[in-house]
């Protein structure tokens, strides 16, 4: 369904959920070939593959909403900064191998419910969409949440760079549950699920996880935003001059 | 090729007659078409001709996973990115099979990384080449996968059960690996003369690189000649390399783009091409480490390595707290 | 520390209802981690619906000097085999 008055939040939505995957699917593609074991190296990249292929379908929705005739090539290569909607978290530094698992944790932790929630939303495309990547996300999450207890419980060096991970990316989780007035018209038309709703599954499969990884959530709540508005750190611009640099050094090419 | 130039320890190769019964028996299962298996007796230059042959063949794989995947972040499509990814993933898998291929053979695989971080190992010659346009993605996938398939192919076949096996896995799942590449060069060729001139430029510096990677001649090679008589090598060197010669010459005309050989042409005689000799020159130097990305390649698996131990001796500590844990729980229980 | 994970041996059920077959190995520091690796090292290619590791150190093989007694005894038998039996065409299909 989804009237043609809706559209314009549609195509903000699926920007949004696209630019999460897209930005983090980048992110943990830079470590292929450089990953502290072999087997971790392909799990990751089986990841990263992942999220690729779902923002291809939800900046596929994004074109298609906004009705424009673009394709996801040129929404992806040819957006500055302030077109992007990720959440800050994922587009932080990889950091170490612990920093990359926490944030893919914190954000699994987050997608998945988010996924499941979208199932049933009113726009059959996104429902479908939600389909599919909850069940790659289901894994995702599975495995980021075992190996944050494996290593918060494993060495003493193990847990000091595991809880570093944490107290350094706990500010960027807190954008997750924010609502703007996006999201108040998604919510109305029934095609999203309140950001805040999500807050308490996220959080009991936080408290739970860090509770077995004997890892500490910080007590402060101040939240780093803007993503979602186009306003990001600096790094999100170097991801994009590497990421565009084909596009924008030969405009018009195909590839 | 990925495993170039593999020493034995052979000084002749010696025939059935003047073999002790048991490495006779074992030269005739081998001459009867029969695997070795792992646990079965083998004279010990096979174990050792083996354990260098497929641990470079591993290493290869796992430094190949460098020079691409120094594009999967620049990679110009969603679509390219995901393939290349794909494609780099592979390669670390092969190196996986590989090295549980060798290990197969009494050797860990800290044992072959050891040797690979310290210099000691090999690994193939054409991973010391710059990567330096996305047309350079296309020509690996076009000539090195090409050329890595002329010897894998064959290698399905070979005498020592668990290499064949690996082999067998790896060319099923590198079917697509040469097909991406030429992919990417036919759209190259056939767009802006900004690319096409890439594409060109990609095939100049490629090329002799491509041909290096079978070796030097080794019709004389007293190893080479022990390792086809064990079945872990099939053809030589030059009959390869001949063979990836005739095979991509017209694939490059298709394309449009010039081999840069001015020696390089059609023998009706013999029914394939006459070509120019690689610089062996060059190719010593990078095999010894003088390479234009040998320090960078090693560097970046050395660090690879030495960042990733608390992360891998992570794991180790708290499977073996559940472990304790399991058994105080089982004592409690009884 | 520095020890290596250990080596699992990795067998998968594929699509087809058919027996669990061994496919490759792997290093794992546990069982849990050894069947999460397998998932993505051997099933990248959607070939399997079921997973099973083992220690390799704990597989327990027959020694290869065995082969002659342990399966040639197996090959005389040939009656076990259905051409042994000679069916004679107008019975038709057997």
């Amino acid at each position: 369904m989804s009237a043609v008055g809706l559209s314009p939040a549609v195509a903000e939505f699926a920007l949004r959920m696209g630019d999460n995957c897209l930005i983090l699917g980048h992110r943990n593609s830079e470590w292929c070939g450089h990953a502290p074991a072999l087997e971790e190296d392909i799990a990751l990249a089986n990841t990263a593959l992942d999220l690729i292929g779902q923002t291809q379908l939800w900046l596929g929705l994004a074109c298609e909403a906004e009705g424009k005739g673009r394709r996801p090539d040129e929404i992806a290569f040819l957006r500055d900064v302030s077109g992007y909607r990720n959440l800050l978290l994922v587009e932080q530094p990889n950091g170490d191998f612990g920093r990359t698992l926490m944030r893919q944790y914190l954000f699994d932790a987050w997608h998945l419910p988010l996924l499941k929630a979208l199932m049933g939303s009113a726009d059959k495309r996104i429902a479908e969409i939600a389909e599919k990547a909850s069940k790659e996300v289901a894994y995702h999450l599975e495995r980021s949440a075992d190996l944050v207890v494996r290593l918060g419980d494993g060495t003493a060096e193990s847990h000091t760079r595991m809880q570093a991970a944490v107290d350094f990316l706990w500010p960027y989780t807190g954008e997750m549950f924010l609502a703007d007035a996006l999201d108040e018209e998604l919510v109305a038309a029934g095609l999203a699920p309140e950001p805040g709703s999500l807050k308490a599954a996220w959080q009991e499969h936080v408290t739970r996880t860090f509770a077995e990884a004997t890892l500490k959530a910080p007590e402060k709540s101040f939240a780093q935003k803007g993503g979602r508005r186009g306003v990001h750190s600096e790094h999100l611009g170097y991801i994009l001059a590497e990421m565009q640099f084909l596009q924008r050094a030969y405009p018009g090419a195909s590839w | 090729m990925y495993a170039q130039m593999v020493k034995t320890e052979a000084k002749r190769v010696r025939s059935l007659d003047e073999m002790e019964p048991q490495e006779r028996a074992f030269q005739e299962r081998i001459d009867a078409g029969q695997k070795i298996e792992p646990k079965e007796w083998m004279p010990e230059d096979y174990r050792k001709t083996l354990i260098r042959q497929i641990s470079q063949h591993a290493h290869s794989e796992i430094v190949g996973q460098l020079p691409e995947g120094n594009w999967i972040t620049r990679a110009p499509t969603l679509e390219r990115k995901a393939i290349l990814l794909a494609k780099v993933q592979d390669e670390a898998g092969h190196g996986l099979y590989l090295y549980c291929a060798a290990e197969t053979l009494g050797i860990s695989r800290d044992q072959m990384y050891e040797q690979l971080h310290s210099g000691k190992a090999k690994y193939s010659s054409i991973f010391n080449y710059p990567t330096l346009s996305w047309a350079d993605i296309g020509a690996i996938g076009w000539l090195v996968d090409g050329a890595a398939i002329m010897n894998q192919v064959p290698l399905q076949r070979c005498s020592y059960g668990p290499y064949a096996r690996a082999m067998v896995r790896i060319c099923k799942e590198e079917s697509f690996h040469q097909r991406q590449g030429f992919d990417i060069m036919t759209v190259l060729s056939k767009g802006t003369p900004e690319q096409k001139a890439m594409a060109q430029d990609a095939l100049d510096r490629w090329w002799w690189p491509s041909l290096m990677m079978f070796g030097p001649s080794d019709d004389a090679s007293v190893h080479s000649a022990q390792s086809m008589a064990w079945k872990i090598k099939q053809n030589s060197n030059d009959e390869l390399r001949q063979k990836f010669v005739d095979q991509t010459v017209p694939q490059a005309k298709y394309l449009g783009l010039t081999v840069p050989d001015p020696a390089l042409k059609w023998n009706e005689a013999k029914g394939g091409h006459d070509f120019g000799e690689p610089d062996w020159t060059e190719f010593f130097a990078v095999i010894s480490g003088e390479g234009p990305c040998n320090h960078e390649r090693l560097e970046a698996r050395r660090k690879a390595w030495n960042d990733g131990a608390w992360f891998r001796d992570g794991l180790t500590a708290h499977a073996s707290k559940q472990a304790a844990r399991r058994q105080a729980a089982r004592i409690a229980a009884e | 520390m520095s020890s290596e994970w250990p080596l699992w041996e990795v067998f998968i059920r594929g699509q087809h209802g058919l027996n669990h077959r061994h496919v490759g190995s792997l290093h794992a520091p546990d069982a849990e981690m050894a069947i999460l690796n397998a998932r993505d090292v051997y099933t990248r290619r959607n070939e399997g619906v079921s997973i099973w590791v083992v220690r390799s150190a704990d597989i327990v093989a027959s020694a290869p000097s065995d082969k002659g007694p342990l399966f040639d005894p197996a090959n005389a038998k040939v009656y076990r085999h259905p051409t042994f039996f000679d069916v004679p065409d107008e019975v038709g299909h057997m």
